[in-house]
Protein backbone atom coordinates (compact mmCIF):
# COMPACT_ATOMS: atom_id res chain seq x y z
CA UNK A 1 0.00 0.00 0.00
CA UNK A 2 1.36 3.53 -0.41
CA UNK A 3 1.13 6.07 2.20
CA UNK A 4 1.61 9.97 1.43
CA UNK A 5 3.62 11.14 4.44
CA UNK A 6 3.19 15.37 4.07
CA UNK A 7 5.61 17.44 6.30
CA UNK A 8 4.13 20.91 7.98
CA UNK A 9 5.80 23.64 9.30
CA UNK A 10 6.14 27.20 9.84
CA UNK A 11 7.29 29.34 7.54
CA UNK A 12 9.87 30.98 8.55
CA UNK A 13 12.16 31.53 5.36
CA UNK A 14 14.74 29.00 7.54
CA UNK A 15 16.84 27.33 4.43
CA UNK A 16 17.67 23.80 5.36
CA UNK A 17 21.99 23.46 5.76
CA UNK A 18 23.38 21.40 3.51
CA UNK A 19 24.24 18.55 6.29
CA UNK A 20 20.40 18.79 6.14
CA UNK A 21 19.71 18.00 2.39
CA UNK A 22 22.66 15.55 2.58
CA UNK A 23 20.79 13.24 5.53
CA UNK A 24 17.65 13.87 3.88
CA UNK A 25 18.99 12.36 0.25
CA UNK A 26 20.76 9.62 2.19
CA UNK A 27 17.75 8.62 3.63
CA UNK A 28 16.06 8.56 0.31
CA UNK A 29 18.76 6.74 -0.73
CA UNK A 30 18.33 3.99 1.88
CA UNK A 31 14.43 3.72 1.37
CA UNK A 32 15.23 3.24 -2.65
CA UNK A 33 17.36 0.80 -1.90
CA UNK A 34 15.04 -1.23 -0.04
CA UNK A 35 12.77 -0.49 -2.79
CA UNK A 36 9.68 1.04 -0.69
CA UNK A 37 10.76 4.83 -2.27
CA UNK A 38 7.96 5.97 -4.66
CA UNK A 39 8.88 9.41 -5.24
CA UNK A 40 9.53 13.04 -2.81
CA UNK A 41 9.22 16.34 -3.44
CA UNK A 42 9.96 19.97 -1.51
CA UNK A 43 7.21 22.90 -1.98
CA UNK A 44 8.81 26.13 -3.27
CA UNK A 45 7.80 29.25 -0.50
CA UNK A 46 3.91 29.85 -0.66
CA UNK A 47 4.64 34.06 -2.31
CA UNK A 48 5.23 31.75 -5.18
CA UNK A 49 1.50 29.96 -4.98
CA UNK A 50 -1.84 30.61 -4.59
CA UNK A 51 -5.10 29.83 -2.85
CA UNK A 52 -8.22 28.56 -4.36
CA UNK A 53 -10.94 28.34 -2.32
CA UNK A 54 -14.71 27.19 -2.72
CA UNK A 55 -17.08 29.04 -0.41
CA UNK A 56 -20.97 29.35 -0.68
CA UNK A 57 -20.86 28.36 -4.13
CA UNK A 58 -18.19 31.35 -5.03
CA UNK A 59 -14.87 30.50 -5.97
CA UNK A 60 -11.81 33.16 -4.70
CA UNK A 61 -8.44 32.71 -5.83
CA UNK A 62 -5.60 34.68 -3.27
CA UNK A 63 -2.01 34.25 -4.38
CA UNK A 64 0.76 34.01 -2.10
CA UNK A 65 2.48 34.18 0.54
CA UNK A 66 0.25 32.61 3.14
CA UNK A 67 1.33 34.99 5.95
CA UNK A 68 -1.71 34.20 8.15
CA UNK A 69 -0.77 30.43 8.06
CA UNK A 70 0.33 28.64 10.79
CA UNK A 71 1.61 25.93 9.49
CA UNK A 72 2.54 25.18 5.88
CA UNK A 73 2.58 21.79 3.66
CA UNK A 74 6.50 22.36 3.31
CA UNK A 75 7.07 19.17 1.32
CA UNK A 76 6.15 15.36 0.70
CA UNK A 77 7.46 11.45 0.36
CA UNK A 78 5.64 8.74 -1.23
CA UNK A 79 6.55 5.54 0.14
CA UNK A 80 5.37 1.91 -0.93
CA UNK A 81 4.88 -0.46 2.36
CA UNK A 82 3.68 -3.31 3.39
CA UNK A 83 1.59 -1.69 6.04
CA UNK A 84 1.58 1.56 8.22
CA UNK A 85 3.46 0.72 10.66
CA UNK A 86 6.97 1.03 8.02
CA UNK A 87 5.23 4.54 6.75
CA UNK A 88 5.42 5.36 10.30
CA UNK A 89 8.86 4.24 10.85
CA UNK A 90 10.32 5.42 7.45
CA UNK A 91 8.69 9.28 8.61
CA UNK A 92 10.34 8.59 12.49
CA UNK A 93 13.52 8.21 10.98
CA UNK A 94 12.64 10.96 8.69
CA UNK A 95 12.73 13.00 11.64
CA UNK A 96 15.37 11.93 13.29
CA UNK A 97 17.52 13.04 10.30
CA UNK A 98 16.47 16.78 11.51
CA UNK A 99 17.48 16.73 15.08
CA UNK A 100 20.27 19.00 15.63
CA UNK A 101 20.37 20.28 12.43
CA UNK A 102 17.07 21.96 12.40
CA UNK A 103 15.32 23.91 15.07
CA UNK A 104 11.55 24.19 13.87
CA UNK A 105 9.12 22.25 15.00
CA UNK A 106 7.88 19.79 12.65
CA UNK A 107 4.88 17.40 12.47
CA UNK A 108 4.18 14.83 9.80
CA UNK A 109 1.12 13.79 8.80
CA UNK A 110 0.89 9.76 7.31
CA UNK A 111 -1.76 9.04 4.86
CA UNK A 112 -2.85 6.00 3.04
CA UNK A 113 -3.19 6.98 -0.64
CA UNK A 114 -6.60 5.84 -2.08
CA UNK A 115 -5.48 2.78 -4.32
CA UNK A 116 -8.35 1.32 -5.51
CA UNK A 117 -9.63 -1.36 -5.87
CA UNK A 118 -8.21 -3.21 -3.18
CA UNK A 119 -5.99 -0.96 -1.69
CA UNK A 120 -2.89 -1.89 -4.06
CA UNK A 121 0.05 -0.85 -5.90
CA UNK B 1 5.43 3.46 24.99
CA UNK B 2 3.13 0.83 25.22
CA UNK B 3 3.76 -3.27 24.74
CA UNK B 4 1.39 -2.62 21.58
CA UNK B 5 3.09 0.82 20.37
CA UNK B 6 6.51 -1.46 20.68
CA UNK B 7 5.18 -3.99 18.97
CA UNK B 8 4.15 -2.43 15.58
CA UNK B 9 7.25 -0.76 15.69
CA UNK B 10 9.53 -3.78 16.39
CA UNK B 11 7.40 -5.50 13.35
CA UNK B 12 8.43 -2.21 10.94
CA UNK B 13 11.93 -2.19 11.87
CA UNK B 14 12.23 -6.03 11.41
CA UNK B 15 10.66 -5.70 7.61
CA UNK B 16 12.75 -2.78 7.35
CA UNK B 17 15.98 -4.16 8.37
CA UNK B 18 15.80 -8.25 8.05
CA UNK B 19 16.94 -8.39 4.65
CA UNK B 20 20.30 -6.47 5.46
CA UNK B 21 20.92 -8.19 8.66
CA UNK B 22 20.78 -11.49 7.30
CA UNK B 23 22.32 -10.92 4.26
CA UNK B 24 25.52 -9.41 6.54
CA UNK B 25 25.05 -12.86 8.93
CA UNK B 26 25.08 -14.97 5.78
CA UNK B 27 28.20 -13.93 4.38
CA UNK B 28 30.08 -14.53 7.67
CA UNK B 29 28.69 -18.08 8.67
CA UNK B 30 28.41 -18.95 5.36
CA UNK B 31 24.91 -20.26 5.48
CA UNK B 32 21.61 -18.50 4.55
CA UNK B 33 19.52 -20.88 7.17
CA UNK B 34 22.13 -20.52 9.78
CA UNK B 35 22.19 -16.23 9.30
CA UNK B 36 18.38 -16.10 9.05
CA UNK B 37 18.02 -18.43 12.47
CA UNK B 38 20.53 -15.59 13.57
CA UNK B 39 18.43 -12.80 12.92
CA UNK B 40 15.71 -14.12 14.46
CA UNK B 41 17.13 -14.56 17.39
CA UNK B 42 17.86 -10.61 17.51
CA UNK B 43 14.15 -10.53 16.96
CA UNK B 44 13.41 -12.25 19.65
CA UNK B 45 16.04 -10.56 21.62
CA UNK B 46 14.35 -7.15 20.77
CA UNK B 47 10.74 -8.25 21.56
CA UNK B 48 11.77 -9.19 24.66
CA UNK B 49 13.79 -6.17 25.60
CA UNK B 50 12.44 -3.14 23.56
CA UNK B 51 9.03 -2.97 25.23
CA UNK B 52 10.47 -2.36 28.61
CA UNK B 53 13.37 -0.47 27.59
CA UNK B 54 11.72 1.89 24.70
CA UNK B 55 12.73 1.07 21.24
CA UNK B 56 16.37 2.26 20.70
CA UNK B 57 17.18 5.53 18.82
CA UNK B 58 19.09 3.41 15.77
CA UNK B 59 16.81 0.40 16.08
CA UNK B 60 18.38 -1.37 12.99
CA UNK B 61 21.50 -0.68 14.35
CA UNK B 62 20.92 -2.27 17.70
CA UNK B 63 19.30 -5.55 15.83
CA UNK B 64 22.76 -6.01 13.70
CA UNK B 65 24.96 -5.21 16.87
CA UNK B 66 22.51 -8.07 18.78
CA UNK B 67 22.81 -10.42 15.75
CA UNK B 68 26.57 -9.83 15.69
CA UNK B 69 27.15 -11.24 19.08
CA UNK B 70 24.69 -14.60 18.62
CA UNK B 71 27.61 -14.53 15.17
CA UNK B 72 30.61 -14.60 17.19
CA UNK B 73 28.82 -17.08 19.93
CA UNK B 74 27.91 -19.33 16.91
CA UNK B 75 31.54 -19.41 15.58
CA UNK B 76 33.08 -19.57 18.83
CA UNK B 77 31.47 -22.40 19.55
CA UNK B 78 33.27 -24.24 16.53
CA UNK B 79 31.18 -24.70 13.72
CA UNK B 80 33.42 -22.68 10.78
CA UNK B 81 32.60 -25.52 9.02
CA UNK B 82 34.56 -24.32 5.56
CA UNK B 83 37.86 -22.45 4.63
CA UNK B 84 35.94 -18.89 4.55
CA UNK B 85 35.34 -19.29 8.92
CA UNK B 86 38.68 -20.76 9.26
CA UNK B 87 40.55 -17.78 7.35
CA UNK B 88 37.77 -15.41 9.50
CA UNK B 89 39.23 -17.14 12.79
CA UNK B 90 42.60 -16.56 12.03
CA UNK B 91 42.11 -13.56 11.11
CA UNK B 92 40.66 -12.30 14.20
CA UNK B 93 43.87 -13.95 16.04
CA UNK B 94 46.43 -12.15 14.14
CA UNK B 95 45.03 -8.58 13.99
CA UNK B 96 44.57 -9.23 17.55
CA UNK B 97 41.42 -6.97 17.47
CA UNK B 98 38.43 -7.77 19.47
CA UNK B 99 36.54 -10.58 17.50
CA UNK B 100 33.24 -7.86 18.08
CA UNK B 101 35.32 -5.51 15.73
CA UNK B 102 36.71 -7.71 13.43
CA UNK B 103 33.20 -9.10 12.54
CA UNK B 104 31.47 -5.65 12.63
CA UNK B 105 33.88 -4.67 9.82
CA UNK B 106 33.12 -7.83 8.17
CA UNK B 107 29.36 -7.39 8.07
CA UNK B 108 29.42 -3.54 7.41
CA UNK B 109 31.40 -3.81 4.61
CA UNK B 110 30.07 -4.25 1.69
CA UNK B 111 26.34 -3.79 2.35
CA UNK B 112 24.60 -4.06 -1.20
CA UNK B 113 27.20 -7.21 -2.17
CA UNK B 114 25.81 -9.09 0.53
CA UNK B 115 22.29 -8.21 -0.34
CA UNK B 116 22.91 -9.31 -4.10
CA UNK B 117 24.45 -12.47 -2.67
CA UNK B 118 21.14 -12.87 -0.54
CA UNK B 119 19.56 -13.08 -3.67
CA UNK B 120 21.30 -14.57 -6.05
CA UNK B 121 21.84 -17.85 -3.09
CA UNK B 122 17.86 -17.72 -2.40
CA UNK B 123 17.37 -17.90 -6.94
CA UNK B 124 19.62 -20.35 -7.04
CA UNK B 125 19.68 -22.81 -9.85
CA UNK B 126 19.87 -25.57 -7.71
CA UNK B 127 16.55 -24.85 -6.33
CA UNK B 128 13.19 -25.61 -7.44
CA UNK B 129 11.27 -22.32 -8.63
CA UNK B 130 8.59 -22.57 -6.03
CA UNK B 131 11.34 -23.03 -3.92
CA UNK B 132 13.12 -19.63 -5.23
CA UNK B 133 9.95 -18.18 -5.06
CA UNK B 134 9.20 -18.83 -1.10
CA UNK B 135 12.85 -18.26 -0.30
CA UNK B 136 13.22 -15.06 -2.08
CA UNK B 137 9.89 -13.45 -0.59
CA UNK B 138 11.13 -14.82 2.76
CA UNK B 139 14.54 -13.43 2.90
CA UNK B 140 14.68 -10.52 0.92
CA UNK B 141 10.75 -9.56 1.11
CA UNK B 142 10.36 -10.13 4.49
CA UNK B 143 7.16 -12.13 4.13
CA UNK B 144 6.74 -14.44 6.85
CA UNK B 145 5.27 -17.97 5.84
CA UNK B 146 1.51 -17.32 6.56
CA UNK B 147 1.56 -14.49 4.23
CA UNK B 148 3.56 -16.64 1.27
CA UNK B 149 1.18 -19.34 1.90
CA UNK B 150 -1.80 -16.63 2.00
CA UNK B 151 -0.53 -15.54 -1.47
CA UNK B 152 -0.37 -18.31 -3.32
CA UNK B 153 -3.09 -20.29 -1.81
CA UNK B 154 -1.57 -23.08 -0.42
CA UNK B 155 -0.97 -24.29 3.45
CA UNK B 156 1.74 -22.93 6.07
CA UNK B 157 3.29 -26.15 6.44
CA UNK B 158 3.77 -26.61 2.64
CA UNK B 159 5.84 -23.40 2.39
CA UNK B 160 7.47 -24.07 5.83
CA UNK B 161 8.70 -27.48 4.16
CA UNK B 162 9.56 -25.38 0.86
CA UNK B 163 11.63 -23.27 2.83
CA UNK B 164 13.01 -26.18 4.97
CA UNK B 165 14.16 -27.86 2.33
CA UNK B 166 15.50 -25.15 -0.06
CA UNK B 167 17.69 -23.99 2.86
CA UNK B 168 18.56 -27.86 2.91
CA UNK B 169 19.63 -27.94 -0.30
CA UNK B 170 21.86 -24.78 -0.65
CA UNK B 171 23.67 -25.99 2.63
CA UNK B 172 24.25 -29.92 1.03
CA UNK B 173 25.02 -28.49 -2.51
CA UNK B 174 27.52 -25.96 -0.93
CA UNK B 175 26.41 -23.19 -2.86
CA UNK B 176 28.47 -20.69 -2.37
CA UNK B 177 27.27 -17.11 -0.57
CA UNK B 178 28.71 -14.68 -3.50
CA UNK B 179 27.68 -12.81 -6.63
CA UNK B 180 28.35 -14.72 -9.61
CA UNK B 181 31.11 -13.86 -12.44
CA UNK B 182 31.38 -13.10 -15.82
CA UNK B 183 29.39 -16.16 -17.96
CA UNK B 184 27.42 -17.20 -14.95
CA UNK B 185 26.58 -14.15 -14.01
CA UNK B 186 24.18 -13.06 -16.94
CA UNK B 187 22.47 -16.71 -16.51
CA UNK B 188 22.13 -16.57 -13.12
CA UNK B 189 20.56 -12.98 -13.31
CA UNK B 190 18.08 -14.39 -15.58
CA UNK B 191 16.73 -16.68 -12.84
CA UNK B 192 16.35 -13.81 -9.98
CA UNK B 193 14.28 -12.12 -12.81
CA UNK B 194 12.28 -14.64 -13.83
CA UNK B 195 11.77 -15.12 -10.07
CA UNK B 196 10.46 -11.46 -9.31
CA UNK B 197 8.19 -11.62 -12.61
CA UNK B 198 6.62 -14.34 -11.45
CA UNK B 199 5.70 -13.19 -8.19
CA UNK B 200 4.49 -10.36 -9.84
CA UNK B 201 2.29 -12.15 -12.06
CA UNK B 202 1.04 -14.29 -9.52
CA UNK B 203 -0.41 -11.14 -8.28
CA UNK B 204 -0.98 -9.43 -11.40
CA UNK B 205 -3.28 -12.07 -13.01
CA UNK B 206 -3.97 -15.10 -10.59
CA UNK B 207 -4.10 -18.09 -11.72
CA UNK B 208 -6.48 -19.79 -9.88
CA UNK B 209 -8.84 -18.36 -7.13
CA UNK B 210 -11.73 -15.76 -6.50
CA UNK B 211 -9.49 -12.83 -6.96
CA UNK B 212 -8.38 -11.49 -10.05
CA UNK B 213 -5.65 -9.61 -9.18
CA UNK B 214 -4.16 -9.87 -5.69
CA UNK B 215 -2.11 -6.39 -5.61
CA UNK B 216 0.31 -7.36 -2.47
CA UNK B 217 1.81 -9.65 -4.52
CA UNK B 218 2.52 -7.23 -7.18
CA UNK B 219 3.74 -4.67 -4.58
CA UNK B 220 6.26 -6.89 -3.28
CA UNK B 221 7.69 -8.24 -6.74
CA UNK B 222 8.11 -4.05 -7.07
CA UNK B 223 9.45 -3.53 -4.46
CA UNK B 224 12.04 -6.86 -4.95
CA UNK B 225 12.68 -5.46 -8.39
CA UNK B 226 13.38 -1.62 -7.16
CA UNK B 227 15.88 -3.07 -4.83
CA UNK B 228 17.73 -5.05 -7.46
CA UNK B 229 17.56 -2.16 -9.88
CA UNK B 230 19.58 -0.04 -6.81
CA UNK B 231 22.25 -2.85 -6.16
CA UNK B 232 22.93 -3.76 -9.78
CA UNK B 233 22.47 -0.28 -11.24
CA UNK B 234 24.46 -1.59 -14.74
CA UNK B 235 22.35 -4.23 -15.45
CA UNK B 236 20.09 -3.12 -18.33
CA UNK B 237 17.76 -6.32 -18.10
CA UNK B 238 17.24 -5.14 -14.45
CA UNK B 239 15.42 -1.84 -15.32
CA UNK B 240 13.93 -3.49 -18.35
CA UNK B 241 11.84 -5.66 -15.73
CA UNK B 242 11.43 -2.71 -13.47
CA UNK B 243 9.97 -0.65 -16.03
CA UNK B 244 7.64 -3.42 -17.60
CA UNK B 245 6.37 -4.02 -13.36
CA UNK B 246 6.21 -0.19 -12.84
CA UNK B 247 3.87 0.25 -15.97
CA UNK B 248 1.64 -2.71 -15.93
CA UNK B 249 1.28 -1.87 -11.98
CA UNK B 250 0.21 1.34 -12.80
CA UNK B 251 -3.09 0.06 -14.74
CA UNK B 252 -3.47 -2.46 -11.72
CA UNK B 253 -6.77 -0.10 -10.30
CA UNK B 254 -8.35 0.61 -13.83
CA UNK B 255 -8.30 -3.29 -14.70
CA UNK B 256 -10.79 -4.20 -12.51
CA UNK B 257 -14.09 -3.51 -11.72
CA UNK B 258 -15.63 -2.19 -8.67
CA UNK B 259 -17.62 -5.18 -8.55
CA UNK B 260 -14.20 -7.44 -8.83
CA UNK B 261 -14.63 -8.11 -12.35
CA UNK B 262 -11.59 -7.57 -14.87
CA UNK B 263 -11.51 -4.69 -17.81
CA UNK B 264 -9.44 -5.32 -21.13
CA UNK B 265 -6.97 -3.00 -21.84
CA UNK B 266 -8.24 -1.48 -24.42
CA UNK B 267 -12.00 -0.82 -21.96
CA UNK B 268 -9.86 0.81 -19.57
CA UNK B 269 -10.24 4.19 -18.20
CA UNK B 270 -6.66 5.38 -18.93
CA UNK B 271 -7.49 8.13 -16.39
CA UNK B 272 -7.21 5.84 -13.86
CA UNK B 273 -3.90 4.55 -14.75
CA UNK B 274 -1.36 5.49 -12.00
CA UNK B 275 0.56 8.28 -13.82
CA UNK B 276 3.40 8.36 -11.58
CA UNK B 277 4.27 4.92 -12.15
CA UNK B 278 4.02 4.99 -15.41
CA UNK B 279 6.41 8.14 -15.63
CA UNK B 280 8.91 5.77 -13.50
CA UNK B 281 7.91 2.80 -15.90
CA UNK B 282 9.29 5.12 -18.73
CA UNK B 283 12.39 6.47 -17.06
CA UNK B 284 13.35 2.95 -16.16
CA UNK B 285 13.05 1.87 -20.16
CA UNK B 286 14.75 4.81 -21.13
CA UNK B 287 17.53 3.57 -18.52
CA UNK B 288 17.69 0.18 -19.71
CA UNK B 289 17.86 1.28 -23.36
CA UNK B 290 20.54 3.59 -22.61
CA UNK B 291 22.55 0.85 -20.93
CA UNK B 292 22.69 -0.82 -24.59
CA UNK B 293 19.43 -3.64 -23.22
CA UNK B 294 16.85 -2.32 -26.50
CA UNK B 295 16.91 -5.60 -27.23
CA UNK B 296 17.00 -7.63 -23.81
CA UNK B 297 13.42 -10.14 -23.77
CA UNK B 298 12.15 -7.89 -20.80
CA UNK B 299 13.44 -4.38 -22.40
CA UNK B 300 11.28 -5.55 -25.20
CA UNK B 301 8.35 -5.91 -23.23
CA UNK B 302 8.51 -2.86 -21.48
CA UNK B 303 8.77 -1.13 -24.33
CA UNK B 304 4.95 -3.10 -25.56
CA UNK B 305 3.79 -2.05 -22.79
CA UNK B 306 5.50 1.77 -22.72
CA UNK B 307 3.37 1.85 -26.38
CA UNK B 308 0.11 1.16 -24.37
CA UNK B 309 1.38 3.89 -21.09
CA UNK B 310 2.02 6.51 -23.94
CA UNK B 311 -1.21 6.26 -26.11
CA UNK B 312 -3.80 8.98 -24.14
CA UNK B 313 -6.30 7.00 -25.94
CA UNK B 314 -6.84 3.33 -27.08
CA UNK B 315 -7.31 4.83 -30.37
CA UNK B 316 -3.88 6.49 -30.40
CA UNK B 317 -2.19 2.93 -29.75
CA UNK B 318 1.05 2.55 -32.17
CA UNK B 319 0.06 -1.14 -32.83
CA UNK B 320 2.32 -1.40 -35.88
CA UNK B 321 5.27 -0.64 -33.31
CA UNK B 322 4.03 -3.04 -31.04
CA UNK B 323 4.02 -5.68 -34.15
CA UNK B 324 7.71 -4.61 -34.74
CA UNK B 325 8.53 -5.10 -30.96
CA UNK B 326 6.78 -8.64 -30.59
CA UNK B 327 8.31 -9.46 -33.98
CA UNK B 328 11.65 -8.97 -32.34
CA UNK B 329 10.40 -10.48 -28.67
CA UNK B 330 9.43 -14.07 -31.05
CA UNK B 331 12.83 -14.14 -32.96
CA UNK B 332 14.54 -14.00 -29.53
CA UNK B 333 12.35 -15.88 -27.70
CA UNK B 334 10.34 -18.16 -30.26
CA UNK B 335 7.31 -19.16 -28.11
CA UNK B 336 3.40 -19.68 -28.72
CA UNK B 337 2.60 -17.67 -26.14
CA UNK B 338 4.55 -14.54 -27.98
CA UNK B 339 3.13 -15.58 -31.17
CA UNK B 340 -0.53 -15.67 -29.80
CA UNK B 341 0.16 -11.92 -28.57
CA UNK B 342 1.58 -10.76 -32.22
CA UNK B 343 -1.41 -11.89 -33.59
CA UNK B 344 -3.35 -9.76 -31.07
CA UNK B 345 -1.22 -6.76 -32.28
CA UNK B 346 -1.53 -7.83 -35.84
CA UNK B 347 -5.09 -7.87 -35.81
CA UNK B 348 -5.15 -4.37 -34.02
CA UNK B 349 -2.57 -3.12 -37.01
CA UNK B 350 -3.71 -4.54 -39.96
CA UNK B 351 -7.15 -6.36 -39.58
CA UNK B 352 -8.80 -9.58 -37.58
CA UNK B 353 -8.21 -11.70 -40.67
CA UNK B 354 -4.28 -10.93 -40.46
CA UNK B 355 -4.45 -12.06 -36.92
CA UNK B 356 -6.53 -15.02 -37.31
CA UNK B 357 -4.50 -16.38 -39.77
CA UNK B 358 -1.43 -16.72 -37.16
CA UNK B 359 -4.06 -17.83 -34.35
CA UNK B 360 -5.13 -20.07 -36.86
CA UNK B 361 -1.66 -21.64 -36.93
CA UNK B 362 -1.46 -22.21 -33.05
CA UNK B 363 -4.02 -24.15 -32.61
CA UNK B 364 -2.38 -27.41 -32.74
CA UNK B 365 0.04 -26.39 -31.20
CA UNK B 366 0.40 -28.92 -28.18
CA UNK B 367 1.68 -26.18 -25.89
CA UNK B 368 -0.95 -24.00 -26.49
CA UNK B 369 -3.67 -26.98 -25.61
CA UNK B 370 -4.97 -25.98 -21.96
CA UNK B 371 -4.07 -22.34 -22.62
CA UNK B 372 -7.50 -20.57 -21.81
CA UNK B 373 -6.10 -16.98 -24.18
CA UNK B 374 -6.19 -19.14 -27.05
CA UNK B 375 -9.76 -19.29 -27.65
CA UNK B 376 -10.60 -15.94 -25.82
CA UNK B 377 -8.02 -14.10 -28.50
CA UNK B 378 -9.75 -16.57 -31.67
CA UNK B 379 -13.08 -15.86 -30.45
CA UNK B 380 -12.32 -12.25 -30.34
CA UNK B 381 -10.82 -11.67 -34.09
CA UNK B 382 -14.01 -13.77 -35.19
CA UNK B 383 -16.13 -11.78 -33.68
CA UNK B 384 -15.15 -9.01 -35.53
CA UNK B 385 -14.93 -10.56 -38.57
CA UNK B 386 -18.59 -11.17 -37.76
CA UNK B 387 -18.14 -15.06 -37.31
CA UNK B 388 -20.51 -15.10 -34.25
CA UNK B 389 -21.57 -18.59 -34.04
CA UNK B 390 -17.65 -19.84 -33.94
CA UNK B 391 -16.86 -16.79 -31.83
CA UNK B 392 -19.41 -17.85 -29.13
CA UNK B 393 -18.07 -21.59 -29.05
CA UNK B 394 -14.88 -20.19 -28.48
CA UNK B 395 -15.65 -17.99 -25.65
CA UNK B 396 -17.42 -20.84 -24.27
CA UNK B 397 -14.26 -22.72 -24.65
CA UNK B 398 -12.02 -20.57 -22.99
CA UNK B 399 -14.27 -19.81 -20.24
CA UNK B 400 -14.14 -23.59 -19.23
CA UNK B 401 -10.29 -23.73 -19.57
CA UNK B 402 -9.98 -21.26 -17.36
CA UNK B 403 -9.12 -21.44 -13.57
CA UNK B 404 -9.93 -18.32 -12.26
CA UNK B 405 -13.58 -17.59 -11.30
CA UNK B 406 -13.88 -14.23 -12.17
CA UNK B 407 -12.44 -14.70 -15.89
CA UNK B 408 -14.65 -17.37 -16.21
CA UNK B 409 -17.72 -14.96 -15.75
CA UNK B 410 -16.02 -12.26 -18.30
CA UNK B 411 -15.47 -14.74 -20.72
CA UNK B 412 -19.19 -16.00 -20.70
CA UNK B 413 -20.37 -12.38 -20.46
CA UNK B 414 -18.74 -11.76 -23.90
CA UNK B 415 -20.36 -14.85 -25.23
CA UNK B 416 -23.71 -14.02 -24.49
CA UNK B 417 -23.28 -10.51 -25.18
CA UNK B 418 -22.53 -11.83 -28.82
Amino acid sequence: MRFMTIVKTRETGAHPSPALIDKIGKLGEEAAKKGVFVGMGGLAPTALGARARLSNGKITVTDGPFTEAKEIIGGYAIYNVPSKKEAVEWTKRFLEAHIGLWDQELEVEVRQMMDDPSQGC
Amino acid sequence: MTRHKAADAIDAVWRIESARLIAGLARVVGDIGVAEDLAQDALVAALEQWPESGVPDNPGAWLMATAKHRAIDHLRRGKMQDRKHEHLGRELEERQVSPEAALAAAIDDHVGDDLLSLIFTACHPVLPTEARVALTLRLLGGLTTDEIARAFLVSKATIQQRIVRAKRTLAAARVPFEVPRGAELTARLGSVLEVIYLVFNEGYSATAGDDWVRPALCEDALRLGRILAELAPDAAEVHGLVALLEIQASRLRARVSPAGEPILLLDQDRGRWDHLLIGRGLAALERAEALGGASGPYTLQAAIAACHARARTAEETDWTRIVALYDALAQLLPSPVVELNRAVALGMAFGPAAGLEVVDSLTTDPALAGYHLLPSVRGDLLAKLGRFDEARAEFARAAELTQNVRERQLLQKRREAL
